[in-house]
């Protein structure tokens, strides 16, 4: 099995451990990769986990990719967006989410890009980023490392704050943990700096200093751990059987 | 107490310059009958507060925004709003952007007759660089903590679509997730409600019809008779969205004059017959996530 293991179940795994010490609090893996991730979290490192149906309801187990038959989700409470609003400003979630931009200071960026009184890009808005990253842990999910993703200088638009701004946040801003395609990444390098933790297959620390806009700290050139056989399994037969992963890395 | 009015009254009610709340949340239970007919109506200048959907598109289309107080705008399964987006682009519209809490937080506070409400949220980001009509407030206990102060969000008036209302104006929202409306009807100095169904009081299901019943009546102005009222967003547990539809309006951000001719100007009624009918919109599947 592992002769075949794809980037997607490698950035999966690695993703998944982003929830491992959170005990019982809501994860929430916003797109395909956080998505599966927060699942095999569940499934894996943290079984207290709550999760969402993707909708208004917590629900046992994580939700498969792809249609299902709902009528087999074993509901066990209730999750409406005014009670996720409740529950974050309360702290009691780690999100992982993928911003368009993130800069040196863990500041991201989902507004729009360029100028903002009439910008290149509009993208979404700052939607709930400005309370997210104020007032709960988060991790980040990057399908494209890039110094257009990786920008230099701050990000266009900040709708989440980053490390300079850390003690607004009452000690609750953290960023756990940063996968891209290239590795993974924390920001425990020196005054917060984001620091190389592993490579995955493949991947060279020049990939990642060519396509980071910004220094970054190399800690250690070890490679991304594989996913154990377990979580193989758990992937591709109870979280994801379509393959939809697949689609992230046209793999 | 007879509340029932058509669309043409509830648009008679509005005046160009008012600060619009509309209720739903990016393509879902949004009152899009109500909408269409702002667009095709003379009103101007309008200040729209939204969870944004097709709701701010098809006013952005129709150059009916002065201005957006926001968190996003989505149709859900096609993330990026291409009308607004266009809008924007092209310094067509003034904005406040909001995290989406502050925008809760803004209308809590004109629900409860406060001038703002205090937040750390907001505090690190731009949000505050771009509005610095957003002002601070310090706690006054030991921690003297510097906090934001989330204005009152007061509305003129509120748009909202629900499954049922007798003429009265008890409404019930069905689907699981009643979002933001309640607030959006108690921020409101009227409201205006479009239902799926206008049934008899008796007929609102007596005790167990109340829990869906997620704002009282007094906060009613006037209730539309609108089946079908959100397409092309979803109203669960009735209909889905519609995503063939959507995927149509979001292409026609291009060149809006065919789709404009194909759906716009048109009483209600038309506009169900041009998307396909009422068996179709019924036959929606609601969607899954």
């Amino acid at each position: 099995m592992s002769d075949s293991i794809s980037l997607a179940e490698i950035c999966i795994s690695a993703a998944s451990k982003a929830w491992k010490d959170d005990g019982e609090i809501l994860a929430t893996g916003i797109g395909l990769i956080p998505r599966i991730a927060a699942g095999l979290a569940k499934l894996t490192q943290n079984p207290d986990l709550m999760m969402t149906d993707g909708e208004t309801y917590l629900i046992s187990k994580p939700a498969p990719m792809g249609k299902r038959d709902a009528s087999n989700d074993q509901v066990e409470g209730y999750m409406s967006y005014s009670r996720v609003f409740d529950n974050l400003w309360g702290g009691k979630r780690h999100a992982m989410v993928t911003p368009t931009q993130i800069d040196c200071f863990g500041q991201t960026n989902i507004s729009a890009i360029g100028e903002y009184n009439s910008p290149k890009v509009q993208l979404l808005g700052v939607r709930g980023f400005p309370g997210n990253f104020i007032n709960h842990k988060n991790s980040i999910f990057i399908p494209n490392h890039s110094v257009k993703t990786f920008v230099n200088g701050e990000v266009d638009m900040v709708s989440g704050m980053g490390y300079k701004n850390k003690q607004l946040s009452n000690g609750k801003f953290e960023i756990k943990v940063v996968v891209t395609n290239l590795g993974v990444f924390d920001f425990n390098g020196t005054d917060n700096s984001m620091q190389l933790l592993s490579l995955h297959p493949g991947a060279s620390v020049d990939d990642v200093k060519l396509n980071t806009g910004f220094e970054l700290s190399i800690s250690s050139e070890t490679v991304t751990p594989m996913p154990s056989e377990e979580e193989l399994i758990l992937i591709r037969e109870v979280l994801d059987p379509q393959g939809i992963r697949n689609s992230i890395f046209g793999e | 107490m007879d509340k029932i009015l058509t669309h043409e009254a509830v648009i008679n009610d509005l005046s160009s310059g008012m600060t619009i709340g509309i209720g739903g949340w990016g393509a879902r239970r949004k009152p899009m009958s109500l909408i269409r007919a702002i667009c095709q109506s003379d009103l101007k200048d309008l200040t729209l507060i939204s969870y944004g959907g097709p709701d701010v598109g098809l006013l952005c289309a129709h150059k009916k925004v002065k201005k957006l107080i926001f968190g996003f705008v989505s149709l859900d399964m096609i993330p990026l709003e291409a009308h607004f987006r266009q809008s924007r682009q092209n310094s067509e519209i003034e904005v406040m952007e909001l995290d989406e809490g502050m925008v809760q937080w803004g209308l809590r506070a004109a629900a409860m007759d406060l001038p703002f409400l205090p937040t750390r949220v907001g505090l690190g980001t731009d949000v505050l660089t771009h509005n610095p009509e957003l002002k601070f407030v310090t706690s006054p206990y030991s921690d003297e903590e510097n906090l934001v102060a989330m204005p009152a969000l007061n509305l003129d008036v509120a748009l909202l679509h629900v499954n049922k209302s007798d003429e009265k104006g008890n409404t019930q929202i069905i689907g699981p997730d009643p979002f933001f409306d309640e607030l959006f009807a108690r921020a409101a100095r009227k409201t205006f409600i479009s239902s799926e169904e206008v049934v008899s009081t008796q007929e609102l299901g007596g005790k167990e019809g109340a829990i869906f019943n997620r704002f009282e009546r007094s906060l009613v102005t006037g209730v539309v008779h609108s089946a079908f009222g959100a397409h092309p967003t979803s109203c669960a547990p009735n209909y889905g969205f519609d995503m063939k539809h959507l995927k149509e309006y979001s292409d026609a951000a291009k060149s809006f004059e065919e789709y404009s001719s194909k759906y716009m100007n048109k009483t209600h009624e038309e506009y169900i017959d041009s998307v396909g009918g009422s068996e179709a919109i019924k036959n929606i599947p609601l969607p899954q996530f």
